[in-house]
C-alpha cells in the first residue's frame, strides 16, 4: 500500500458520485433522495481538495468552503420546502409528487 | 412650359376628384380649360415655341437609370396635336352631350385623367415611363366605360376591359424586363437595341413588346373588349376607343420601331395580326345593327390597317393613317353620339331612319365622315388607306388583297349604316320627334369634319411632319385596286340597303362576331372549372390533409410519445439525466 | 501510514455511503451519512486540509445532520420499512453506477497516477484560507453570506402554516 495518488482520490471521489446519483434513482423517499445529493456535493468536495493539494493551492480549499455553506443552504430550504411538502401531500414519496406531470 | 402638357389636365383630375364634384359647372370649366391649355402648348410645342424640358432623373441605380422627361420629336408631336386636338374638342362636345348627367363633375375628372396619361404615354422617354402611364390609361379607361357603372352591362364592360388589357399588359411588362435585361437599359435608346440584334431574345421581346399593343389596340384575339366598351358615354367612345387610346398600341409600336425592326419575323407576326383584324372586324362590322358597334368594328379594323402597316415597316403610313382616322372616327363617333342624343339613347339602326332630314348638320359631318372612312377619293382617309396598301403591296401581295378587300368592306358597311340610319322613313316615334343637337355640339362636329377632308393633302403637313413622302415603290395597280374596292363596296351597299327597312343578309357567323365571346367563355368556363377543381382537390388532400393535418398528426404524435417519458416521476428524470451525463463522459473519453 | 489510512477510509467512506442507500430506516440512513461525513474529514485531514476537515464536522456532521434526524423525527417517517425496493430502480440505480464509474475511470489522465508531487501546499493552514477569504474572495464570500440571510427568511416563510 504505497502513497496515495491524485488518482486514487479522483477515482474515489468518482465512486462516491455515482453511488449517490445511484441512490437517487434507486431511493423513493425524498429524504433520502436529499441525502443522496449531499453525498454527491461531498464526492465533488473531495476531488476538489485533492486537486488543491496536488496542485499546491490553497484556493481550492476556498472553493470547497462555500460548497459547504450553499450545500448548507440547500439543506435547509429543502427540508422546509419537503416539510411544507409534507403538510400538503401527507408524503414522502418521490411517484407520488406529480404535479408536473400532464 | 412644356410640363403644362402633363401638369394641366393631371391638375385638373386632381381638383376634381378632390374637390369640385358637387360643382359641375367649375367642374367642366376647370377640365375644359385644362384641355385646351394641353391643345395650346402641344400646339407650341409643334411651332418651334415651346422646347423640351430637362429630363427628371427617378431612379439612379447602377444598371437602372429611369428618367421622367419628354420627348418631343416629330412622331410625339404630330400625336400630341391630334390628341389634344381631339380631346380638346370632345371636352366641347361633352358639354352638350352630358348636360343632363348628375355625375358629370365626375365624368369630367376622368377625362382630365385619361388625357394626362395618354399625353404621358405620348412624350415618353423610356420605357418604364411609358409604362406608368399605359397603365393609368388602362385605369381611366375602366373608369370611364364603367361610368354608368349602375349599369350591369357597364360594370361588366370595363371589366372585361380592365382584363383583356391586363393580359396584353402583361406580356408588355415581359418585353420591357427583356428588353431591359439584355440591353441594359430602359430608355428607347436605338444604340442600346443593337446589343438584341441577332439574339434569340430579340423577336421575343418584339413580340412580348407587341402583346401591349394587341391589348390596348384590339388585335384579335385580345379585341373583345372594344365592342363591349361602347357602353360607355359616346364621347368616351370617340376619345378613347376610337381617336387616342386604342391608337396609343400603335403608337408605341411606332416608338419602339427600334427593337421591331431587329426582327423580321416580329415583324411579319404583327404584319398578318393586323391584317386578319382588320379582314375579321370588317365582317362582323357588315352585320351589326347597333350604330355604336358597327363603328366600334370599323374602328378595330382600322387599327388592324395601321398594325399591318407597321409589320410592313411603313411607320409612316402607320401614323398617317393614325391621324387621319383619329379625326374622321372621333367624328363619326360624335355624329353617332349626336343621333343618340337626340333619340333618346335608341342604338339600332333598325329604329332609326330619316333621322338625317331632322338633323342636318349631323347628318351632312357623318357623311364626311364615313366617306372619309370608307376612302372615297379626295378626302383624308384615302390618302392614308393608300399609303398603307402600298406598303402592304410591297411586302406581302397576300396582305394587300385582304387590305384591299376590307376596304371593300368598309365602304360596304359604312354605306349601310349611313343610309339606314339617316335615310328612308323613321321607322319609330322617337326617330320621327328627333332634333338637332345644341351648337357646343355642332361646333366640334364641324370643325371636325374640315379636318377630316383635309388632313390628307399635303399642305396640312402631316406627312411633312412625319418625315416626307416615301417615294420610292409606288405601285400603279394599288389605286386602281383600292378604287375599285371602295366603288364595289359603295355600289353593293346601296343596292342592299337603298330602301331597305329590315335587314337583307343574315349571316350569323358574322352577326355572333365569329363566336369569340362564346369560345372565350367556354374555355375559360372549362379551364376554370377544371383547373378549380384540380385545385380544390390539391388543396383538400395534399395541402389540407397530407401537409396539415399530416404535420399536426406528426407532432402529436411525437407528443405522445414523448408524453410518456414525462411521467412527473422526479427518479426517472435523474435517472435520464444520469444517462445522458454518463453518455457525454464515455463520448468524450471513452476511445 | 499514509496508505493505510487512505484505504480505511476509502472504505469506510463508501461502505457508509451504500449503507445510506441500502439502510431501510431513514434513522440509519442518517448515522451512516454520518459516518461518511467523518470518513471524508478524515481524507480531507489526510489531504493537508485540516480547517475543511474541521469544517466539515462542525456544518455537516454537527448542523446538517442534526436538522435531518430532526426532520425524520418530525415527519414520522417510518412507512418505507418493509416495502422492498423494486428490482427496476435497483437496476437503473447499478446500471448508473457502471455507467459514472467508467465514465470516470476514463476521464482520469494517467498523469494523475504519478506519486511524486503529494506535498503540502504553501501556506496551507487556516490564516491563509482566511486570507484569500477577506481578500481575494471577499465579494463571494458576502455573496454567500446574503445567500444564506435569503435562504433564513425562506426557510421562515415556508414553514409557517398559513403564510
Amino acid at each position: 500500500m504505497g502513497t496515495p495518488t491524485l488518482g486514487h482520490y479522483l477515482v474515489l471521489s468518482g465512486l462516491l458520485f455515482a453511488i449517490g446519483l445511484a441512490g437517487v434513482i434507486v431511493r423513493r423517499d425524498l429524504l433520502i433522495m436529499y441525502m443522496c445529493l449531499e453525498i454527491m456535493l461531498n464526492a465533488a468536495n473531495l476531488s476538489l481538495v485533492a486537486f488543491s493539494r496536488f496542485s499546491h493551492q490553497v484556493r481550492g480549499q476556498v472553493l470547497v468552503f462555500f460548497v459547504i455553506t450553499v450545500a448548507a443552504v440547500e439543506v435547509a430550504v429543502g427540508l422546509a420546502l419537503l416539510v411544507s411538502l409534507y403538510r400538503m401531500k401527507r408524503t414522502t414519496k418521490a411517484e407520488e409528487i406529480t404535479a408536473l406531470k400532464f | 412650359m412644356a410640363w403644362l402638357l402633363l401638369l394641366a389636365p393631371l391638375t385638373s383630375a386632381f381638383l376634381v376628384w378632390v374637390a369640385l364634384r358637387p360643382y359641375p359647372r367649375l367642374s367642366q370649366a376647370v377640365s375644359i380649360a385644362a384641355s385646351g391649355l394641353a391643345f395650346l402648348t402641344a400646339l407650341g410645342i409643334a411651332l418651334g415655341k415651346v422646347g423640351a424640358p430637362a429630363a427628371l432623373s427617378w431612379v439612379d441605380l447602377p444598371g437602372l437609370r429611369i428618367e421622367i422627361g419628354m420627348t418631343l420629336d416629330s412622331l410625339a408631336r404630330l400625336m400630341l396635336l391630334m390628341v389634344t386636338g381631339v380631346a380638346f374638342l370632345i371636352h366641347v362636345y361633352s358639354l352638350g352631350y352630358m348636360a343632363e348627367d348628375p355625375g358629370r363633375a365626375r365624368f369630367f375628372g376622368e377625362l382630365s385623367l385619361f388625357l394626362a396619361s395618354m399625353i404621358g404615354i405620348i412624350v415618353s422617354t423610356n420605357f418604364v415611363m411609358m409604362y406608368i402611364f399605359w397603365e393609368l390609361v388602362g385605369v381611366s379607361s375602366y373608369l370611364l366605360i364603367g361610368f354608368w357603372f349602375e349599369k350591369n352591362s357597364a360594370a361588366d364592360a370595363a371589366r372585361k376591359a380592365f382584363l383583356a388589357n391586363r393580359v396584353g399588359d402583361f406580356g408588355f411588362l415581359l418585353g420591357i424586363l427583356t428588353f431591359w435585361a439584355t440591353c441594359g437599359t430602359v430608355a428607347f435608346d436605338p444604340g442600346a437595341a443593337r446589343g438584341l440584334a441577332g439574339n434569340w431574345l430579340a423577336p421575343v421581346a418584339a413580340l412580348l413588346l407587341f402583346c401591349g399593343c394587341v391589348g390596348k389596340s384590339a388585335q384579335i384575339p385580345l379585341h373583345v373588349w372594344l365592342p363591349d366598351a361602347m357602353e360607355g358615354p359616346t364621347p368616351v367612345s370617340a376619345l378613347i376607343h376610337a381617336a387616342t387610346m386604342v391608337a396609343a398600341g400603335v403608337y408605341m409600336l411606332c416608338r419602339i420601331f427600334f427593337v421591331l425592326e431587329l426582327s423580321p419575323e416580329a415583324l411579319s407576326v404583327i404584319a398578318w395580326t393586323g391584317g386578319i383584324t382588320a379582314l375579321v372586324a370588317a365582317l362582323i362590322a357588315t352585320q351589326q345593327n347597333d350604330i355604336k358597334r358597327v363603328l366600334a368594328y370599323s374602328t378595330m379594323s382600322q387599327l388592324g390597317y395601321m398594325v399591318l402597316a407597321v409589320g410592313c415597316a411603313s411607320t409612316t403610313a402607320a401614323m398617317f393613317h393614325l391621324t387621319t382616322h383619329g379625326f374622321f372616327k372621333a367624328l363619326l363617333f360624335m355624329g353617332a353620339g349626336s343621333v343618340l342624343h337626340a333619340l333618346h339613347h335608341e342604338q339600332d339602326i333598325w329604329r332609326m331612319g330619316g333621322v338625317g332630314r331632322k338633323m342636318p348638320l349631323t347628318f351632312v359631318t357623318f357623311g364626311i365622315g364615313a366617306a372619309a372612312l370608307a376612302g372615297i377619293p379626295g378626302l383624308s382617309g384615302f390618302f392614308s388607306k393608300e399609303e398603307i396598301l402600298q406598303a402592304a403591296a410591297r411586302n406581302e401581295p397576300v396582305l394587300f388583297w385582304m387590305a384591299a378587300f376590307t376596304a371593300a368592306l368598309t365602304a360596304f358597311y359604312m354605306t349601310r349604316i349611313t343610309l339606314v340610319a339617316f335615310l328612308g322613313k323613321p321607322r319609330t316615334k322617337a326617330a320621327e320627334h328627333a332634333k338637332e343637337s345644341p351648337f357646343v355640339m355642332g361646333f366640334p362636329l364641324i370643325v371636325l369634319s374640315v379636318l377630316a377632308v383635309i388632313a390628307g393633302y399635303s399642305f396640312f403637313g402631316i406627312e411633312h411632319l412625319l418625315g416626307g413622302h416615301e417615294a420610292e415603290g409606288k405601285n400603279p395597280l394599288v389605286p386602281m385596286a383600292s378604287l375599285t374596292a371602295v366603288l364595289l363596296g359603295l355600289t353593293a351597299g346601296a343596292i342592299t340597303y337603298g330602301r331597305a327597312n329590315q335587314e337583307r343578309i343574315a349571316i350569323p357567323l358574322f352577326e355572333r362576331k365569329f363566336y369569340f365571346d362564346e369560345i372565350y367563355d367556354w374555355t375559360v368556363l372549362k379551364l376554370q372549372e377544371e383547373s378549380a377543381r384540380l385545385l380544390a382537390w390539391a388543396d383538400q388532400w395534399i395541402v389540407g390533409f397530407v401537409l396539415v393535418r399530416g404535420g399536426a398528426f406528426v407532432v402529436s404524435l411525437g407528443g405522445e410519445m414523448l408524453r410518456l417519458l414525462q411521467a412527473g416521476n422526479l427518479r426517472e428524470y435523474a435517472f435520464l439525466f444520469a444517462l445522458g451525463a454518463g453518455g457525454i463522459l464515455l463520448l468524450l473519453f471513452g476511445r | 501510514m499514509e496508505g493505510f489510512l487512505f484505504w480505511f477510509a476509502a472504505l469506510v467512506l463508501l461502505g457508509s455511503a451504500v449503507a445510506v442507500i441500502v439502510n431501510r430506516s431513514p434513522v440509519a440512513s442518517a448515522l451512516s451519512l454520518v459516518t461518511m461525513i467523518l470518513a471524508l474529514a478524515g481524507l480531507f485531514g489526510l489531504l493537508g486540509a485540516y480547517f475543511l476537515a474541521a469544517v466539515q464536522v462542525w456544518v455537516y456532521a454537527g448542523a446538517v445532520m442534526v436538522l435531518f434526524l430532526f426532520i425524520i423525527m418530525l415527519l414520522d417517517l417510518k412507512a418505507e420499512e418493509g416495502t422492498p425496493l423494486r428490482p427496476l430502480g435497483v437496476g437503473a440505480g447499478l446500471l448508473i453506477l457502471v455507467l459514472l464509474g467508467a465514465g470516470f475511470w476514463r476521464a482520469i489522465p494517467s498523469s494523475a497516477w504519478e506519486a511524486n508531487s503529494a506535498r503540502v501546499a504553501e501556506a496551507n493552514d487556516a490564516t491563509s484560507i482566511g486570507h484569500l477569504l477577506f481578500g481575494a474572495y471577499v465579494l463571494p464570500f458576502e455573496a454567500v453570506g446574503l445567500l444564506l440571510l435569503v435562504a433564513m427568511v425562506g426557510v421562515i416563510v415556508l414553514s409557517k402554516k398559513d403564510v
